[in-house]
């Protein structure tokens, strides 16, 4: 299935591009995670990220449908 | 109206401060945070806020939700600059105005705190030296081996 991956702050840098759509088996964003991991140079364990799927938070065991918009979360520093 | 907002031209305290106003209202607590010429140990020059914007306002818009619930206050609003800020500029604006001194207090300081986080919100310092970085993000890493900072992500001190 097709997901849409969007990107902030330093995942944008370590992407190289602010969104992407990824053609996966991946069931969940774990898994989405461990797929791009792979191919970007990400320095952030998913332990120190939070993820939001189509615009809210969720956990890291959600099942995707095709379609889905994910967006790995890096510690924030509002204020 | 909502409460939580984001803006990319400077903030307007006197506006903000006037949506606040209520005849109840026997006080009235503000706080700024404003982009500093330092952070731990290194010259800043300036900085770039970043947000994930969707999710940031329903996020805000809970915090504010939810002090309007634990506290008893009239009114709470918080205003974010997005973007490029300098040195001295306001970055982040909290208002409460409430029936007597102490809610508010409290209340300001709850607002506060729960954004700073809670709210999907990037800061990236450009320091002196031409280096740059991604508050609490970068150094944790860079040295993964750090347990003890990797047990508090929200330790690092902001503006305050």
């Amino acid at each position: 299935m097709q997901i849409k991956i969007q990107y902030y702050a330093l995942m944008r840098e370590q992407a190289g591009r602010s969104a992407e759509t990824l053609e996966t088996t991946a069931a969940t964003p774990a898994q989405v995670y461990v797929e791009l991991a792979r191919r970007h140079p990400f320095t952030l364990p998913a332990e120190q990220l939070k993820v939001a799927v189509n615009g809210e938070f969720c956990d890291w065991t959600r099942p995707l449908s095709p379609g889905d918009a994910i967006v790995f979360i890096p510690p924030v520093a509002g204020g | 109206m909502t409460r939580f907002r984001f803006s990319q031209t400077p903030i307007d305290t006197v506006a903000a401060r006037r949506e606040l106003l209520d005849p109840s209202a026997g006080g009235f607590v503000s706080f700024e945070g404003w982009v500093r010429d330092h952070n731990e140990g290194l010259a800043v020059r300036r900085l770039e806020y970043e947000a994930f914007v969707e999710l940031a306002l329903k996020e805000g818009e809970r915090i504010l939700a939810e002090t309007l619930k634990r506290f008893p206050i009239r009114h709470a609003l918080c205003l974010h600059r997005i973007g490029d800020l300098a040195i001295g500029d306001l970055a982040v604006w909290v208002g409460v105005s409430a029936s007597h001194r102490g809610e508010a207090f409290e209340a300001c300081r709850y607002v506060i705190d729960e954004v700073k986080h809670r709210v999907p919100i990037w800061k990236k310092e450009h320091y002196l030296n031409g280096d740059s970085g991604w508050v609490n993000c970068e150094r944790c890493a860079a040295a993964p081996h750090h347990h003890e900072e990797h047990a508090h992500p929200h330790a690092h001190r902001g503006h305050d």
